[in-house]
């Protein structure tokens, strides 16, 4: 029961921090804003609350139209890379796993390339061709992987590991390809570019109304798989003899996992690090229960990605550098400390 | 009560055939020791006794209803398997490796109660590591983790309990702790039990019912004394052997004999 409550306060922390994250972000910008005035206007609007106006009504529209369709997008970005990243390294009991790492960063790749190539203006819910084309990509990687790599009713883990490499690197030289022949890519480069390294482009509420269900259904739906994923961990066989019908969850956790990728990397192109570093920083802190570990990564991870965003679009201003640079400074050195630190851990 | 019924049952994996009409009943309450040499098929026998393996002909029941019928939860309440070992990329401690033993039991969303604790709990006092629970499962020696393993699989309250080699890689003192465990477990708290074994000298000092199998068929069939014959030993196994008596159980003793060793025997 003690460690239950100290974990409930963990997560409380984690929920709090996400929430500080959230309004600290809205402050910082072009035009800077008083973090109380941010906290009276959301009381506003959420509540009962009727505080006197001590902001100007410009202020009001920058953070409502503008910087919190942003930073809210980033937390779900956030959520949705950390929850992919426990899901697929629960299944794949691969530590190693991200949530691309069955194809879904190079079939969202590919699909947003051939969108930039083709000369058609279309949006759809507050979206424009490239992040439907990415999020199709994605999914429509994941399902060719996972065929591929049945063998005779099954998926075993390792050929569906491996199908992801082969794919990926195929799709990789397809784009590669486009790029090279293509005037039009070229002249786009610098959108090509922008996409593989991530850039949260959220321009309203229209796209967060869509991505946001997607996102937290998704989170809820992974917490079902909780004790599941623990069984997993004694791999395929073990699960099954405890009960878990391993073909079925499989199709499920991936279903999830890539979904809650390809919405991620509709808004957000490819951020990297984030479902690694994040579950794993989870994992090594608070141990390795996937009904902990679930809800702490997701706010963590949402955490992490509006901080990241506020310094990707801050440290250089007017000049916003794309996020996944961020994530990965801070990323890596970071994993590399704790890898270090609880080497032992991990009996590869 | 628990019976385990195979009824011609033929299996194969893809490179070839490895089960061939195998006809076997084991009672509720039984302790049973599956012999033979490797590739002889015990391994696949006992996937397909806990049902992660589907016969290509032939049928297997469980308490009278076939295996093929029953989902993979309904089987874990009843059918508990340890296998050889356990590779676990994460660091989770003794205790919660335990209590996923009690996983056919949880709802997806509730938490574990008092019970499924108290169950754990008693798990690993009667395999003797409660000492154990806090420690990582990564840490733990062979043995140890044998044991949790063991823990972990009781912690199902099965009926039948399935192991598949669970003294190989352990020394003679886990060997030992090990199978007297398995027996108590079988007299003390009538669990049905169903064990493939390698060490034959084992397997004759701790089981009432040996099957031996060779090539896939079942060869022989009964008390250590019927099974462990000199002649069937040579006939499965091509290893020259004495069988005498064991001084204190007398059951059958296997000698091996080395090659040259003929030439002292007159």
């Amino acid at each position: 029961m003690r460690r239950r409550n100290k974990l409930i306060l963990v997560l409380s922390l984690l929920g709090v921090s996400l929430i500080a994250a959230l309004f600290l972000a809205s402050a910082f910008g072009a035009v800077s804003i008083s973090l109380p005035d941010i906290v009276k206007m959301a009381l506003n609007k959420v509540a009962i609350f009727d505080f006197p106006s001590t902001w100007r009504a410009a202020e009001e529209t920058i953070i409502f139209q503008i910087r919190l369709p942003r930073v809210i997008g980033g937390a779900l970005v956030g959520m949705a890379l950390a929850t992919a990243g426990v899901l697929f390294q629960g299944l794949l009991r691969n530590p190693m796993a991200d949530p691309y790492i069955i194809g879904t960063s190079a079939g969202a790749a590919l699909g947003a390339t051939i969108a930039m190539l083709l000369p058609i203006n279309l949006a759809f819910l507050g979206f424009g061709l490239v992040p439907i084309a990415a999020f199709g990509g994605a999914l429509a990687t994941v399902f060719l992987v996972y065929n591929l790599a049945r063998v005779g009713g099954k998926t075993p883990i390792i050929s569906m590991l491996l199908a992801g490499v082969v794919v990926s690197s195929l799709m990789a030289a397809i784009m590669a390809l486009l790029i090279s022949l293509s005037d039009r890519l070229q002249l786009n480069l610098q959108s090509v570019y922008s996409f593989l390294l991530g850039h949260i482009s959220v321009t309203g509420w229209e796209q967060i109304a869509v991505i946001a269900p997607l996102v937290i259904g998704g989170i809820i739906g992974a917490r079902f798989f909780a004790f599941h994923l623990n069984a997993l961990s004694l791999g395929e066989e073990g699960a099954a003899y405890l009960g878990v019908e391993v073909e079925r969850d499989k199709i499920l956790i991936l279903s999830l996992g890539s979904l809650l990728t390809a919405a991620a990397v509709s808004i957000s192109g490819l951020i990297g690090f984030v479902g690694l570093v994040v579950p794993h920083a989870m994992r090594l802190s608070f141990g390795p229960d996937h009904r902990f570990l679930l809800p702490a990564a997701a706010l963590g991870g949402g955490a992490f990605v509006i901080i990241a965003d506020l310094l990707a679009r801050t440290i250089m201003a007017p000049t916003e550098i794309p996020v996944g640079i961020i994530t990965a400074i801070i990323g890596a050195p970071f994993f590399l400390y704790l890898l270090r630190r609880t080497r032992k851990e991990y009996a590869f | 009560m628990i019976s385990l019924q195979i009824s011609q049952v033929d299996f194969s994996y893809l490179d070839g055939l490895v089960l061939h009409k195998i006809d076997l009943s084991v009672k509720a309450g039984e302790i049973v020791g599956l012999l033979g040499p490797n590739g002889s098929g015990k391994t696949t026998l006992l996937k397909l006794a806990s049902g992660i393996l589907k016969p290509a002909q032939g049928e297997i029941r469980l308490d009278g209803y076939s295996i093929s019928q029953l989902s993979r939860k309904y089987i874990a309440r009843k059918v508990a398997v340890v296998p050889q070992q356990f590779h676990i990329p994460f660091a989770f401690t003794t205790g919660e490796i335990v209590m996923l033993g009690r996983t056919p039991f949880l709802r997806a969303l509730a938490e574990e109660s008092e019970a499924d604790r108290r169950l754990v709990n008693n798990a690993l006092e009667l395999v003797g590591i409660s000492e154990l629970a806090e420690r990582r499962f990564n840490e733990l020696s062979g043995g140890e983790r044998q044991k949790v393993i063991l823990a972990m699989a009781l912690a199902q309250q099965p009926k039948l309990l399935l192991l598949d080699e669970p003294t190989v890689h352990l020394d003679i003192a886990h060997q030992m702790e090990i199978l007297e465990l398995v027996r108590e477990l079988n007299t003390g708290q009538g669990l049905t039990i169903i064990a493939a074994m390698h060490d034959l000298n084992l397997a004759s000092l701790y089981f009432d019912r040996l099957i031996l199998l060779k090539e896939g068929r079942v060869w022989a069939d009964g008390t250590p004394n019927q099974v462990l014959t000199e002649a069937r030993i040579s006939e499965v196994f091509s290893a020259l052997v004495r069988v005498e008596q064991h001084p204190l159980t007398g059951t059958p003793h296997i000698v091996i004999m080395p090659k040259g060793s003929a030439n002292h025997q007159k």
